[in-house]
């Protein structure tokens, strides 16, 4: 199925989603990587509130290049989501509900996602100036001494992704897998 | 004996970086344009005609390809019969690094110390440079930008001599397979066999450098590129890792002597945004 998407999510449409839908996202997601994801996890465990209300949020796990002058932001494609695993649990169970990156999740990452019914889409890795054009404003809002690595809210206009992982744990990657997968059986010390 | 003054190689450096980051070179553009005929997946084919827009928008915008413009990886060729005058060489090469990328609206990518407090070094320096002495009075410089969503899905394995061309190949594909989607299929494998743990993986590291679309002058090595490219595709990845045939657009493999007891293998897995590019000065 095709569908557009409004950020921030709500319950509902989480739900309907469902792993190899394809989406166009409108609205406000939010950028954090590895230093971001650390920092914000230190907040919550100092009791402490995050730079942005996190309930019904997206975070886009990607480290942009710097804008050219007279451009909104440079080439901005996913990083590899796995690497924010340890710290993805956590906040979806504070209300984060879409994930964008690229690359497998942990099953701790799955049993939340399935626990309090989030998403985790793939933008095409590797296409960050394909991707940049549907970023149509950005600022900085926390931690900008990490420069790319800072948080930065982003307006997006038709932000294609793929449902990648829906909220019941189904997950495009193995389905696709398997699907086109012609390794003998036999001879299969490949899984 | 010929001088060669460090400014031009500062300015070599800074522009071969720019260049290699917005331009994707034609014989993997060639290979993307191939994969959307052989492709068999319906979401495949439309990944990698995404993949061939991004490169246009890229060269045509002065973008990066990828927004992770990477650590720069150089190698340099110097002839013996060059005498460089007018500073430090390695100073030299991570000075065009520093105005390359900040000149070039590139990301800066590199932190200080990888354990501890990981602070960023804002001008993607310091380099990882590979230096080389040939014959001859020139110097030539390949500024090889590497991802690390890529960089982190590859491999060293020290095998031992029994285990032989099954365990090579094994080790190639079960680290491909354990890669999946993670370093952004359809992705480019170099390989390096022989010497020793360093020199396989540096040898790994040279084969992304040559064109996907050359084999190796060694029948049995070609024989073997080509079986692994084969064994590779059959793995079901595919583009972006949704399933699909082109998973790898290309497989190449270096070797160099090594010991008696030994058979080291590395992977080096890159993704389709893989950056060379060279001058002679």
């Amino acid at each position: 199925m095709k569908y557009t998407l409004e950020a921030p999510f709500d319950d509902e449409k989480i739900k309907r989603l469902k792993a190899g839908d394809t989406v166009s996202i409108n609205g406000i997601i939010y950028t954090a990587r590895d230093a971001a994801h650390k920092k914000m996890i230190s907040l919550i465990n100092e009791g402490k509130p995050l730079p942005f209300d996190i309930r019904n949020q997206t975070i886009y796990y990607v480290g942009p290049c710097p804008a050219r002058p007279g451009e909104v932001i440079g080439s901005a494609g996913p990083t590899t989501s796995s690497r924010m695993d340890a710290y993805a649990p956590k906040l979806i169970e504070l209300g984060l509900k879409g994930m964008i990156g690229k690359g497998l999740r942990s099953k701790a990452v799955i049993d939340a996602m399935k626990k309090y019914k989030a998403v985790y889409l793939g933008a095409i890795g590797g296409a960050g100036a394909l991707i940049a054009r549907s970023i149509v404003a950005q600022e900085v809002i926390a931690f900008p001494e990490l420069g790319t690595e800072a948080i930065h809210k982003l307006t997006v206009e038709d932000f294609p992704a793929i449902i990648i992982i829906d909220s019941n744990g189904d997950d495009l990657y193995r389905m696709g897998r398997d699907k086109y997968r012609a390794v003998n059986p036999e001879n299969n010390t490949y899984t | 004996m010929r001088t060669i003054c460090v400014n031009d190689i500062i300015e070599a450096v800074e522009r071969l970086c720019q260049e290699s980051n917005y331009n994707l070179n034609d014989d993997i553009k060639k290979e993307l344009e191939k994969g959307i005929q052989t492709e068999k997946s319906e979401n495949g084919k439309e990944i990698l005609a995404h993949i061939i827009e991004n490169a246009e928008i890229a060269g045509k915008k002065r973008m990066a390809i990828c927004q992770d413009t990477g650590m720069t990886v150089i190698f340099l060729d110097i002839g013996q019969d060059v005498y460089i005058t007018g500073g430090n060489l390695t100073d030299a090469i991570n000075e065009g690094v520093r105005r390359g990328y900040n000149k070039g609206y590139l990301r800066k990518s590199v932190v200080k110390d990888p354990v501890f407090e990981r602070i960023n070094t804002t001008d993607n320096t310091p380099a990882v440079i590979h230096y080389n002495i040939v014959n001859g009075d020139r110097i030539k410089i390949t500024v090889a930008p590497k991802g690390f969503g890529s960089e982190n899905m590859s491999g060293l394995k020290m095998l031992t001599p029994s285990e032989g061309i099954e365990g090579v190949k094994r080790f190639i594909i079960e680290t491909v397979d354990k890669a999946g989607p993670n370093p952004c299929p359809p992705i480019i494998v170099g390989v390096g066999i022989g010497g020793t743990m360093e020199k396989a993986a540096l040898l790994a590291k040279k084969a992304l450098l040559r064109p996907i679309d050359e084999r190796s002058c060694e029948p049995r090595i070609k024989e073997l590129e080509l079986e692994l490219l084969e064994s590779i595709n059959s793995l079901g990845i595919g583009p972006a890792g949704l399933g699909g045939r082109v998973t790898a657009l290309g497989v190449n493999v270096e070797v160099f002597p090594t010991h008696i007891a030994g058979l080291p293998v590395a992977v080096n897995i890159s993704c389709h945004a893989t950056r060379h590019s060279e001058i002679i000065i």
